[in-house]
């Protein structure tokens, strides 16, 4: 029987070299990419005005160049600086207020209150007021990181320490822990998915939130981050530029999500079965 | 139910009239209504009784999560009045383990939680307890790569590296598959002739209290109450089920609801 059926039935056959090709969705993903640069190079050329839209290959120059020279890598450690201190602030903020949340229920009302009204809020809106609060300089940013990421993270953070099972509160005190180790060991582990969620959506909203922000107004003590680059750019008309500005943002925003945080996702979340 | 003490060691556990009530969104419910039971050094002490009757509240009450409204609880003379690893808790759910740790990792984490053990002796301790329960090859293996009874083999694990004085199992293998919880109960009793722990085990099934217990508390519904206590030799568990088939069943016939 067994003899019968293996002479009928092909087990394992290779599949075609396209099949494998076109079953792979970075490579498709590649195509599509090089497919829309050579577009744009060609609308470029025939558009022919490098004021309005620069060539694909002189955005890749005026990148190259700003790379080479270390403007584009002194800006964006620029941003970079200003981001990590804005988003540690927001994470030491959402902090408190997701311990204060989930101690009593007059915190948890608190938070909810607080995130239903300012989270529809763009940060960005709030520009002009820390402007006028905290002066002109890297603090209004910093301020507006912080309106950025807080709510998010804050968010997340406590609907995912309500979500945590009742069978797993009672094993963690079950063995003793309580307060602070008890958050430590077993709800901040088992909210770990919605934690990182809430530290993903804050990323991107604190991303965009700097470059908008640097657009309004960037420098400070001589220097500006990559949003004050692009300003800068379009004030000298150096348009190439401005779209290199613009693809390091990009490239920043991608490597994060994609790299960072998915490597995070990858080593936590994924690999303990949590998240599929 | 008033058994002579004599006949054996003092009580490690004593259970005196207790009533247990807790909150739903609409209702106060009383879970079990004047309960008493005693549990000696080494039992298997089973609280049989169909869905109702509290055998799980009343579990949850020993491990201190509950405080009861009326008598108490104490273990070794001592008053119950918060969770502690002197009584740890086997529960039927497989999210019992922390899934971001590993068969070993688990293990470490209660005696370390626990304050049992510490460093290199933890380890230790945890590696020759995951080999009592056969999963030696599993030990850096992840919860949710593992079976359902694989993963209570774990949970057993963990407790038991702790040595509590007692423990608590509520429904353990009610969700394994008919095979695999047979093969579970004979695991556990194979354990329990190595170390003769103490165990307070709670279950729906008769046959399940029949083979595991040494000693069998009988719970009513509606409150919980206590119907009567019988002994198990292990010999002729045909005529025991069949006793508490009849206890159980002989009244209210409208009792027999889901389990």
């Amino acid at each position: 029987m067994a003899e019968q059926a293996a002479t009928h039935v092909v087990v394992v056959k290779p599949l075609t070299a396209w099949e494998r090709i076109s079953g792979n969705s970075a490579l498709r993903k590649t195509a599509l990419l090089v497919l829309l640069a050579l577009f744009w190079e060609l609308y470029a050329r025939k558009l022919d005005n490098p004021l309005l839209f620069p060539t694909f290959g002189a955005t890749l120059e005026a990148f190259g160049s700003a790379i080479a020279s270390g403007v584009i890598p002194q800006r964006t450690l620029h941003s970079l600086q200003v981001l990590a201190q804005g988003y540690a602030a927001g994470l030491f903020f959402a902090a408190i207020l997701t311990a204060f949340a989930t101690a009593t229920r007059i915190g948890t009302d608190l938070l909810e209150l607080l995130t239903a009204m300012f989270n529809p809020l763009p940060s960005i809106a709030l520009l002009p007021l820390a402007m006028l609060w905290v002066g002109l300089g890297n603090g209004s940013l910093i301020f507006v990181l912080i309106h950025a990421v807080l709510w998010s993270v804050a968010l997340n953070t406590h609907a995912g320490f309500r979500s945590v099972s009742q069978t797993l509160r009672m094993v963690g005190r079950n063995y003793g822990l309580s307060g602070p180790r008890f958050v430590a060991q077993i709800l901040v582990p088992a909210a770990f998915p919605h934690i990182l969620t809430g530290l993903k959506i804050g990323w991107a909203f604190a991303w965009r939130t700097l470059i908008a922000a640097e657009l309004v107004f960037g420098v400070s003590q001589g220097s500006g981050g990559l949003g004050w680059y692009v300003f800068e750019n379009k004030n000298q008309l150096e348009i190439a530029n401005v779209f290199a500005g613009l693809f390091t943002v990009i490239l920043i925003g991608l490597f994060v999500e994609n790299v960072v945080f998915a490597t995070i996702e990858r080593r936590t979340v994924r690999r303990w079965g949590m998240q599929t | 139910m008033a058994d002579p003490a004599a006949e054996r060691a003092p009580a490690l556990l004593e259970v005196r009239g207790v009533t247990l009530q807790y909150k739903t969104r609409e209702h106060l419910v009383t879970a079990t209504y004047r309960v008493g039971f005693e549990v000696s050094r080494s039992d298997r002490f089973v609280m049989l009784g169909p869905s109702g009757c509290g055998k799980s509240t009343l579990l949850k009450a020993v491990g201190g999560y509950l405080a009861p409204v009326e008598g108490e609880i104490r273990l070794n003379g001592r008053v119950i009045d918060k969770p502690g690893p002197d009584r740890v808790m086997v529960f039927q759910e497989f999210d019992q383990l922390l899934p971001w740790k590993t068969v070993k990792e688990n293990v470490v984490f209660a005696l370390r939680a626990s304050g049992k053990l510490k460093g290199r002796a933890a380890d230790e301790k945890a590696l020759a307890t995951i080999e009592k329960v056969g999963l030696t090859k599993f030990a850096d293996t992840l919860p949710h790569q593992l079976s359902g009874g694989m993963k209570q083999r774990v949970a057993i694990a963990r407790a038991m590296a702790v040595e509590p004085d007692i423990l608590l199992m509520d429904e353990p293998f009610a969700a394994l598959d008919a095979l695999t919880r047979r093969k579970m109960q004979e695991e556990l009793l194979r354990l329990w002739e190595d170390t003769r722990f103490t165990v307070l085990f709670v279950t729906h099934s008769i046959p399940e209290a029949v083979r595991v217990g040494n000693r069998i508390l009988l719970l009513s519904p509606h409150p919980g109450q206590v119907k009567a206590e019988m002994q198990s030799s292990g010999r002729d568990e045909e005529r025991l089920s069949q006793r508490i088939h009849e206890m159980l069943f002989s009244e209210k016939v409208e009792e027999a609801t889901d389990g």
